[in-house]
């Protein structure tokens, strides 16, 4: 009781203490938590104390989730001033629990959105500094070596061609392949999207758990195509790797992020940061061929080198579909959990599922037969099958909050979508190849 | 008052009250830093979604899920599977150094125990460079003869990974016992007429069970709770990388992940105490001392020629992935090719700033650990094997039971326990190196324990009793006696301790709070998030091994030359 109060008094002590430094020049220790590289943090950390002398930054590595629990968990007593990562949604649960700051940056040349996506939170609890989009992207040797096509859009990467040569991260694991999910499912919609992904994913080589895992698979050449965020893609073409990048038109350019944490020890030091990153000299580094991000000020992309992106006036970008935050985060866990228990964990099943069906249409492109077909077209509306429509989708979130709620158990749920999808997989693999067998 | 002494007594059965002490603070050790951290986050597993009250449904749940059932016995079969390919690794390179005379055994020791100090990402990044399915060797193959090895696919790749990683445990506890066998004992089996294999296999490998034990179990334990090989693979059907993934994905709330590391422990305290039931009822303990271990025989050119061949095969195995590591630290681009397209020094350059600083701070935080953990390791071997206190084998078993909780849970309960308390200057304890130190004592406990269990379970009573008889006391008897006879495997213990704590990281990602606390293995963690990364982590990594690999070296030579001076003394 008595540590509660002596919280309480510090933290109305420093309420105070951080109003009233909010006009000096930013001095001290600022304290940053972030999943960016070391080459990300390192050219703005020297960028920004030369910019603010009597300023230093310190950086602290910690992937998303952990940033996050990191930030919860040491919530009485908080020494971190600033959070900073790609994934929206990480900001929208800090956000939730009220553990962020309300600012409003004074950045001039800013436009209101990127896309059709806004820049900044519209409580003003986070803001956008750079434009990261999701994609397709591909190591040339490994393609020509397994002789596969140039892929364009997320279908393409369906074709029998790419069997066992695509690799991506499981979306309970990274919040950007999280995000391209989600993109998927509100471009193409609840079932057909979910169609789109699963019959990608019976062509994955691996579902990785570390978001870097698929760049890193696709540089060294162990994987073919990976689906990741561009910036894994521009930083690996400018460490010479052999990698190209598309993006679908089925995408969207999200804001990678930064917020004051809320009671921030150095809170004028964090607006100062903030400030910073949004200037032109800080959007100016973005452009390293280190990070290569998307800056949010259209100015600077008069500096940027040839060829480089531009979200604000390329075409294929102003295609893109709105991605729409609240109906993706009230359905996170069930998308995710759908996602490991349908493809993660069951991908052996999934493979061999795909492989059948694939081998039974090309035996059909060689010799016809209107049984078969049928059979096929039954095999993979099998595979496609969910076991929640989209309207129960926000209705089963209760069971993904833990303890605080009561109602079905976690793991009772997984086990049935699991137990489903496992069942659906091994009918179709049978109907496909009894297909094949009377194709030939 | 009475009644309190006498249930005191009766409870103590016969130990001194140093020993009791003893045993109360270690207990209290255990209990601040492991159990209490660790009880404030699995809990969970025990209570009811909703209201919080005590249930065991969560385990009804566990036993009805065909993922964990599936998981639960490909991990007994994967830890199996481990133990008898790093016994085959093991088993020749420590025959061969302890049982002849042998050119340069010091370095092989070294050499043969370099694949424990594989560190985070980068060491991962080198074995897929090399057996990976499109690395070094399947490319290679598949030029010449058209066809590829599946090195690394599934259960059998994470076997190989595994075995190749942790058959270091065997091969140090195995030389450690070797090297502690009465001379006598081979001699008297000579002078019988035994000789050659059956020499081995009926007197000499029997006397060194302990040793063999003691490492197998480490092996089973590890394997069993290990969960950064499994993911690197992919392969996730496994209980540890299930409790990793439900622990840091759906959240500290759900109590499935819980469930699973509750099974997790339980299955780690019972490999420990199976391996403790497989020794009983049979006396390791040898009188005679300072012997120096089994007698060398020199080997015939030709033989020596085989011996040197083997060794030289295992050895290529097991450091490849090292080699593959030096060779990542000086590439340009190494994508879809057996070798890198170019090479350069540049890596190490950028890296020679920062490296200084992580060098000496992961060499404070292992050192301090490695002594915590063989301090803590020896008094519980001794209270285990030499006191009949009630209660005693669950220090044992508490401390191994480390092995089996991932570490971010501890450094999740570590947070909540210590972050609370605040120091006279407002600053959390949890923010404090020295937590650091102490979670990494905590996870490597368990390699010195064993270590020093075994020792100490090759030393008979008797030496003690003589001490004893001619006036010792019970601690001069341990501080004169005891412990000096047990060097070699707490020095066993120490190395081990020692760097693998040196590459630690889920525990430490946790808790680091600034770059100046950081220790190498963070410094890998934050290079190898990116492209341009790669090859700075490389180097970095390469310098975490030497650097490891010389202080291992090291500590083998002092303890060397200081037998060899307590032997001439005699």
């Amino acid at each position: 009781m008595l540590r509660l109060w002596a919280a309480t008094a510090a933290a109305i002590a420093l309420t105070f203490i951080a109003g009233d430094a909010g006009a000096q020049a930013p001095s001290g220790k600022v304290t940053i938590v972030t999943s960016f590289a070391k080459d990300v943090t390192d050219p703005f950390k020297k960028a920004f104390e030369a910019a603010h002398p009597g300023a230093t930054l310190e950086v602290q590595n910690r992937n998303t989730n952990a940033a996050v629990k990191f930030i919860e968990e040491t919530r009485a007593n908080n020494q971190v001033d600033l959070m900073w990562a790609s994934a929206p949604d990480a900001f929208e649960v800090l956000k939730g629990k009220k553990l962020l700051q309300a600012y409003k940056p004074k950045a001039t040349g800013i436009p209101e959105k990127v896309g059709s996506y806004p820049i900044n939170d519209r409580d003003g609890m986070y803001f956008g500094f750079a434009a990261s989009g999701y994609g397709i992207m591909w190591n040339e040797r490994y393609a020509r070596a397994n002789k596969l096509p140039d892929p364009k859009e997320w279908q393409d990467l369906a074709a029998p061609a790419f069997h066992d040569h695509v690799s991506i991260a499981a979306p309970s694991r990274s919040g950007t392949t999280h995000l391209t999910i989600e993109t998927i499912l509100q471009g193409e919609g609840w079932d057909k999207g979910w169609r789109t992904i699963k019959e990608m994913a019976g062509n994955f080589r691996n579902v990785t758990e570390r978001s870097f895992g698929v760049p890193e698979a696709v540089n060294s050449g162990q994987v073919g195509v990976g689906i990741v965020i561009d910036f894994f893609a521009f930083a690996a073409q400018a460490a010479n790797f052999p990698v190209k990048f598309a993006y679908p038109s089925v995408t969207t350019v999200v804001p990678a992020n930064i917020g004051i944490i809320a009671n921030a020890p150095n809170r004028a030091g964090a607006e100062a940061f903030v400030e910073f990153i949004l200037s032109p000299k800080g959007q100016e580094v973005l452009l390293e061929p280190g990070i290569r991000r998307l800056p949010v000020n259209t100015a600077t992309y008069a500096k940027a080198p040839a060829g480089y992106p531009n979200p604000f006036k390329d075409p294929q970008f102003q295609k893109m579909m709105l991605f729409d935050v609240d109906k993706s985060e009230t359905r996170t866990a069930v998308v995710d959990t759908l996602f490991d228990q349908l493809i993660s964990f069951q991908l052996d099943g999934l493979k061999a599922a795909t492989k059948a069906v694939h081998d039974a249409e090309a035996a059909l492109a060689k010799k016809d037969n209107a049984q078969a077909r049928a059979l096929v077209k039954e095999a993979r509306d099998l595979i496609a099958a969910m076991p929640l429509a989209e309207a129960q989708a926000a209705q089963a979130r209760a069971a993904f909050t833990g303890a605080k709620e009561k109602g079905a158990r976690q793991a009772e749920l997984e086990q049935q979508w699991a137990a489903f999808g496992k069942e659906r997989y091994a009918q179709a693999k049978g109907k496909a190849e009894q297909a094949a067998r009377l194709a030939r | 008052m009475t009644a309190i002494a006498l249930t005191l007594r009766r409870y103590s059965a016969g130990a001194t009250p140093g020993q009791i002490g003893l045993a109360l603070a270690i207990a209290l050790f255990l209990a601040v830093f492991l159990v209490v951290p660790v009880a404030t986050v699995i809990y969970v597993a025990f209570t009811e979604k909703g209201t919080g009250a005590f249930t065991l449904v969560n385990f009804q749940d566990f036993f009805a899920t065909d993922l964990f059932v599936r998981s639960f016995w490909n991990s007994i079969y994967v830890s199996l599977m481990s133990v008898a390919w790093a016994s085959a690794i093991a088993l020749p390179l420590a025959y061969l150094t302890s049982r002849f005379e042998f050119r340069g055994s010091a370095i092989i020791q070294t050499l043969g125990f370099l694949p424990l100090i594989m560190p985070p990402f980068v060491g991962a990044v080198a074995m897929t460079l090399l057996f990976g399915r499109n690395g070094t060797l399947n490319l290679l193959l598949d030029d010449w003869l058209g066809f590829k090895i599946p090195f690394m696919e599934g259960l059998n790749g994470v076997i190989f990974v595994e075995a190749l990683h942790y058959f270091p445990f065997i091969l140090i506890n195995l030389s450690a016992a070797l090297a502690n066998i009465d001379r006598a004992m081979e001699e008297a089996a000579q002078n019988l007429g035994c000789s050659g294999m059956r020499l081995f296999r009926r007197i000499v490998f029997p006397l060194a069970m302990p040793g063999y034990v003691a490492g197998a179990s480490l092996v089973f334990v590890k394997v069993f709770d290990d969960l950064a090989t499994p993911l690197l693979l992919n392969a996730k059907d496994l209980l540890a990388p299930q409790a990793y993934l439900r622990v840091t994905s759906i959240g500290i709330a759900d109590p499935m992940g819980y469930v699973i590391s509750v099974v997790l422990i339980a299955g780690s305290i019972a490999a420990v105490w199976l391996s403790n039931l497989a020794l009983r009822g049979k006396d390791y303990a040898t009188v005679q001392r300072g012997g120096g271990g089994l007698s060398r025989r020199t080997l015939k050119p030709w033989e020596s020629a085989a011996a040197y061949a083997v060794i030289t095969l295992i050895l290529l195995l097991v450091l490849a992935p090292h080699l593959g590591l030096l060779i990542l630290s000086l590439a340009t681009v190494w994508s879809f090719s057996p070798l890198p397209d170019a090479y350069t020094l540049a890596h190490y350059a950028r890296v020679f700033g920062d490296s200084s600083l992580y060098i000496k701070n992961t060499l404070i935080y292992a050192a301090l650990a490695g002594t915590i953990d063989v301090i803590v390791g020896t008094a519980i071997a001794y209270l285990v094997l030499r006191t009949k206190l009630i209660g005693r084998q669950w220090l044992d078993w508490t401390a191994m039971a480390a092995l089996a909780i991932p570490g971010v849970v501890l450094g999740i309960g570590y947070l909540r326990t210590f972050y609370g308390v605040s120091l006279p200057d407002g600053t959390p304890l949890a923010t404090l190196w020295i937590m650091i130190v102490i979670a990494l004592a905590i996870r490597r406990l368990p390699y010195a324990l064993r270590a020093c269990h075994a020792a100490l379970q090759q030393i008979s009573v008797s030496v003690e009793e003589a001490a004893e008889n001619l006036g010792a006391t019970k601690a001069r008897t341990v501080r004169r006696v005891v412990v000096p006879l047990m060097t070699g495997g707490i020095l066993a213990g120490f190395v081990t301790s020692f760097s693998t704590a040196a590459v630690e990281l889920s525990a430490t990602l946790m808790l680091v709070q600034s770059n100046s606390d950081a220790p190498l293995a963070y410094g890998l963690y934050v290079f190898m998030q990116s492209a341009a990364g790669r090859g700075p982590g490389a180097a970095l990594g390469v310098i975490a091994v030497l650097f490891v690999a010389l202080c291992a070296y090291a500590s083998h030579r002092l303890v060397e030359r200081s037998e060899k001076k307590q032997g001439a003394v005699r």
